[in-house]
């Protein structure tokens, strides 16, 4: 039998791998910054293990480190992950049958990399009702490396000199990159990637991450409306 | 990168205080359908807009982390984030493969680095 909890646990830890991959480099890189942006160890631990967010937890050292103020850090951890109530939304149908005592844990791991790599074994095991050993798998396996790296990157940053000048910040965008890309297959989503681009780019000097917000949120709406406009010109 | 504050720097801040309401605004994101799914629908015309939402949050951060490494603008060749970036869109968008896209990025991009150094 592949479909015994224990397979579709270990199936899903095997699955995060590529991910986990793109995923090490950018935790030891948050371990580092966060000592230098002032949070001691036990916070750094922390807020891997609590807060359990990669980009967010970038932004919000990035902005303590310039001095932000609290409201903004916390504003700015909604904007960021906001995009995870899409996920929540498309794996909706297949947590239904679950009791609280496992979509706690679910919704505690729908990270970007869980639900990209989770979601295609969803939509190819449609038959299974025990898919949620997968997603608890590359769950787990993620919130392990993840804060194993973060453990790294505490030792390395008090210990290793000049590691971040070393560039692993590169591997944020990279997975982000390798994420965004395969998305990239029609006008409206060409059309919503390239303004928020755009407008990053332009709104790069405003403070607080105010750029992050305006041009995320105008992007969807360039993306969505020419959605409707397309659809609407077709209909008539 | 990020700028050194000296440890007496004034941190009005309660980090603890932080990371708990971080933690509280990620999980009440990921959990609030989750916690009634029964209940809930989402509106079509949100669940349609909200389609765009990863693409173009994960491009509004990674765009600028590229372009700004510094945080003053480097579109020059000097630049290995920007060499790095410009190789996994074009795998990204020939190949469509996170894997390969994430790891012959980072190989360029260090072997970049390392070449103009």
């Amino acid at each position: 039998m592949s479909d015994t909890p224990n397979a579709l646990f270990i199936k899903g830890v095997l699955d995060a791998l590529p991910l986990i991959i793109g995923g090490i480099p950018f935790g030891i890189i948050f371990g580092t910054l966060s000592l230098n942006a002032g949070l001691d160890i036990w916070q750094t631990i922390g807020m891997s293990s609590i807060v359990f967010a990669g980009s967010a937890q970038f932004v919000a050292v990035g902005m303590l480190a310039a001095g932000t103020s609290l409201g903004f850090i916390v504003g700015a951890t909604l904007i960021v992950n906001l995009r995870h109530l899409i996920y929540a939304a498309s794996l909706l149908p297949h947590v239904k049958h679950l009791p609280q005592r496992w979509r706690i844990p679910l919704g505690f791991l729908l990270i970007d990399e869980v639900y990209a790599a989770t979601y295609p074994h969803y939509l190819n095991n449609p038959q299974s009702d025990r898919n949620h050993w997968h997603y608890f798998g590359v769950g787990a396996a993620f919130f392990v490396s993840w804060n194993l790296a973060t453990l790294v990157g505490i030792f390395f940053g008090a210990n290793i000199e000049g590691i971040a000048n070393w560039g692993l910040d590169f591997a944020m965008s990279a997975t982000f990159i390798g994420m965004v890309m395969p998305h990239l297959i029609n006008k409206p989503m060409i059309a919503g990637v390239l303004t928020s681009a755009a407008l990053a780019i332009l709104t790069h000097s405003l403070p607080h991450k105010i750029g992050l917000v305006i041009s995320s949120i105008i992007g969807m709406a360039v993306g969505y409306s020419l959605e409707q406009w397309l659809r609407s010109k077709e209909q008539s | 990168m990020n700028e050194n504050i000296p440890a007496n720097a004034p941190l009005e801040i309660n980090i603890w205080l932080m990371i708990a309401l971080m933690a509280v605004v990620t999980f009440g994101i990921r959990y609030a359908l989750y916690a009634r799914a029964n209940a809930v629908s989402l509106p079509t015309r949100l669940e349609q807009a909200l389609k765009y939402s990863a693409p173009c949050v994960l491009t509004a951060i990674w765009v600028p982390a590229v372009l700004f490494p510094q945080g003053e603008l480097a579109l020059n060749l000097n630049n290995p984030y920007l060499v790095g970036a410009a190789i996994a869109v074009v795998i990204g968008l020939w190949k469509k493969n996170i894997l390969l896209t994430i790891v012959t990025s980072m190989l360029c991009f260090f072997a970049y680095k390392w070449l103009i150094l």
